[in-house]
C-alpha cells in the first residue's frame, strides 16, 4: 500500500465535495425541504393544492400518459429492431448501430426543430402526406405529435440498452429448442423472452424516467402550452407571472416520487432473476 | 429440398428487413429533412427542393450573433470540463486506490445527475443562488459549476475504467520505493497513463454539455446566450438558416462523440444468427 498521510489525501476531496455538494446535492435538499415550507412554518399545503387542483392533476396524468405510451411503443420498436439487428449481416449491423448511436445524440431543441421541418404545418412530410391524400391535416403541436417525437427519441435509446441482452442470447439455445421440436414462436415464448425479461423491464424503466424528465424538446416545440410536470415546474420558477418556488418544489418531489416508484416496481417485477448482458 | 431451404432462408431475410427498413428510415427522416433543408435554395410546397446551395452554411459562419454564441458555449464547456478534471481526478484516484468506502459512495453519487431531472435541480439552484451571498443566477459561473456536477458520471466512469486498466496502486508503490513523493508519483507516473481515459472523458462530456439546454435556459437564458439558447431564439426564423445551424451543431457533437467513442464498439458475439 502506498502511503501519504490520510488527512492530506482527504483534503484533495474537499474541492470536489464543495462543488458537487453545492450544485447537485444542496439544490435537491433545498427542494425536499422547500416542498414542506409554508408561510407560517411547515405543512403539506402544497401537496394538498396539487392533489385538489385539476390543472396539476392533469399535468401529472399527461406526463404519465406520454411516458407510458412512448416508452411502451419505443420498447416494442426497439425490441423488434434488436431482433432484426441480430439477424442482419455483421457489416450492415455495425453501420446501423453506429447510426443508432448518432440519433441517440440528437435531442432537445435541435430535435424539436428537425420535427418542425419534417412534420410542422409546412413540413416536408406533412405536405407530401397531404398531397397524397393520406392525412387531412397533421398537427405536430398536439398530443399525437408529441407522442411521435417522444417515441422517436425513445427508440435509439431502447436499442442501445437492449442490444447487449440480445447479444447474450445463445445460438445453441435456439438450436437445442429446435432439436426438441420447438418452433420459432415456442422458442421466443419459453426461452427468448424470459431470458430478456429483466433487461426489457430495466430498459422500460429508463425509458419511462427519460420521458418523464423531458423538458427541452417539448418546451422548444409548444412552449408552456402542453400541460406536463416538467413544464409546470419550470413555469413556476421562471415564468413571467408570479413565481411559486415552494409549489415547484412540491411538484418536483411528486416527480421524483413517481420515478422512484417506477424503479421499485421494476425491481419487484424482476426480483430473483439475474440481469444478463 | 434444396430449393425449399433456399426459399426459407430468403423468407427469413425478408422478415428482418421488413423490421429494419421502416425503423431506420423513420429514424433517418428528421435528420435527412433538416440536412436537405440546410443545403437547398428554396423548398416550398414541393416534394423535393428547387436547388442545392451552400449559401446558408456560409451565411451562418458570417453571422456575428452565431459566432458570439459559439464562443460563449466553448468558454463555458471548456471551463467546466477543465475544472471537473482537476476536481474529479484526485477523487477517482483515491477512491480506486485507497478508500474503498469512498468508491461505494461515489457509485451512488454518480447516478444522481441521471436520476434527477435537470428541471428539478434547477428549482433548487434558482433559490440558492438567485440572491444571498452567492448571486450566481444569470451569470456563466452557475452554468460552469452545475456542468461540473452533471459531467461527473462521464468523467468519473471513464477515469475509473482507465485506472482499472493500469494497476494504479502497484505503480504508486513502485514510484515511492524509488523515492518519489505521492504527489510527484501521481503527476509523473499515474497521470500520463490515464491519457486514454481523460481523452474519452473530455470528448463524451463536451458533446453532452454542448447540447445542454435546460440549465442554460432556466439559470441564465438570454443574459448569456449560448448556442442552444441562440438556436431556441431563432427556431422560428428562416428554416434554411436554422437548419444549417442545427446541422453544424450536430456535426460538431458527432465529431466529439466519435473522437471519444472511436475505439469502442458494440458487436454481437454471434457473427451470424441461425
Amino acid at each position: 500500500m502506498w502511503r501519504s498521510r490520510p488527512p492530506l489525501a482527504l483534503a484533495w476531496l474537499l474541492p470536489f465535495a464543495l462543488i458537487f455538494g453545492g450544485f447537485q446535492l444542496a439544490p435537491l435538499g433545498y427542494v425536499a425541504l422547500g416542498a414542506f415550507r409554508v408561510d407560517d412554518g411547515w405543512g403539506l399545503d402544497h401537496f394538498r393544492e396539487i392533489a385538489t387542483s385539476p390543472f396539476y392533476r392533469q399535468a401529472i396524468g399527461r406526463s404519465l400518459e406520454i411516458a407510458l405510451v412512448s416508452s411502451a411503443a419505443g420498447l416494442i420498436v426497439a425490441t423488434l429492431a434488436c431482433y432484426g439487428l441480430t439477424r442482419a449481416g455483421g457489416r450492415i449491423r455495425r453501420v446501423l448501430i453506429a447510426f443508432t448511436n448518432m440519433t441517440s445524440n440528437f435531442a432537445g431543441v435541435p430535435l424539436a426543430f428537425a420535427f418542425i421541418i419534417l412534420l410542422g404545418a409546412n413540413g416536408t412530410l406533412t405536405l407530401a402526406l397531404e398531397r397524397l391524400g393520406l392525412v387531412d391535416t397533421f398537427n405536430l403541436y398536439s398530443r399525437g405529435g408529441l407522442m411521435i417525437i417522444y417515441t422517436w427519441f425513445q427508440v435509439p435509446l431502447g436499442i442501445l440498452l437492449l442490444l447487449p441482452a440480445f447479444a447474450g442470447l445463445r445460438r445453441e439455445w435456439r438450436e437445442a429448442a429446435s432439436l426438441l421440436g420447438a418452433g420459432r414462436l415456442d422458442y421466443w415464448r419459453h426461452i427468448g423472452l424470459p431470458v430478456l425479461w429483466p433487461s426489457l423491464m430495466g430498459t422500460l424503466t429508463i425509458l419511462l424516467a427519460n420521458a418523464i424528465g423531458t423538458y427541452a424538446t417539448v418546451f422548444a416545440l409548444v412552449g408552456n402550452n402542453y400541460n406536463l410536470l416538467t413544464i409546470r415546474i419550470a413555469n413556476l420558477v421562471s415564468g413571467d407571472l408570479f413565481l411559486q418556488p415552494q409549489l415547484a418544489s412540491a411538484l418536483s418531489l411528486v416527480t421524483v416520487a413517481l420515478l422512484t416508484l417506477m424503479t421499485l416496481t421494476q425491481q419487484r417485477l424482476t426480483r430473483g432473476r439475474s440481469t444478463c448482458g | 429440398m434444396r430449393v425449399d431451404i433456399e426459399r426459407r432462408r430468403r423468407d427469413g431475410l425478408a422478415l428482418h428487413w421488413w423490421i429494419l427498413v421502416p425503423v431506420f428510415v423513420s429514424l433517418a427522416l428528421p435528420l435527412a429533412a433538416t440536412l436537405l433543408y440546410a443545403v437547398s435554395t428554396r423548398w416550398g410546397a414541393t416534394l423535393l427542393p428547387d436547388g442545392l446551395t451552400l449559401e446558408w452554411l456560409q451565411r451562418l459562419w458570417q453571422t456575428p450573433r452565431f459566432l458570439a454564441a459559439f464562443g460563449r458555449s466553448l468558454v463555458v464547456v471548456v471551463a467546466s470540463l477543465a475544472l471537473s478534471l482537476v476536481l474529479i481526478l484526485p477523487v477517482a484516484f483515491l477512491a480506486h486506490t485507497r478508500f474503498t468506502g469512498l468508491a461505494r459512495w461515489m457509485n451512488v453519487l454518480v447516478l444522481t445527475p441521471f436520476a434527477v431531472p435537470p428541471v428539478v435541480t434547477s428549482v433548487g439552484l434558482l433559490q440558492l443562488y438567485a440572491g444571498g451571498p452567492l448571486p450566481l443566477v444569470g451569470t456563466p459561473w452557475i452554468l460552469i459549476f452545475t456542468y461540473v456536477s452533471i459531467a461527473l458520471p462521464f468523467v468519473y466512469r471513464s477515469l475509473i475504467n482507465s485506472l482499472r486498466g493500469i494497476d494504479a496502486a502497484e505503480l504508486m508503490e513502485a514510484a515511492q520505493l524509488l523515492g518519489a513523493s505521492p504527489l510527484v508519483a501521481f503527476l509523473r507516473v499515474i497521470l500520463p497513463n490515464l491519457r486514454l481515459g481523460i481523452r474519452i472523458a473530455i470528448f463524451l462530456s463536451l458533446s453532452f454539455l454542448i447540447g445542454e439546454f435546460v440549465f442554460a435556459n432556466l439559470l441564465v437564458g438570454t443574459r448569456f446566450e449560448t448556442l442552444q439558447i441562440y438556436l431556441f431564439n431563432v427556431r422560428r426564423e428562416s428554416g434554411h438558416f436554422t437548419s444549417a445551424l442545427v446541422i453544424t451543431l450536430f456535426t460538431f457533437i458527432l465529431i466529439l462523440t466519435w473522437l471519444g467513442n472511436g475505439k469502442s464498439e458494440i458487436v454481437a458475439p454471434e457473427e451470424r444468427a441461425s
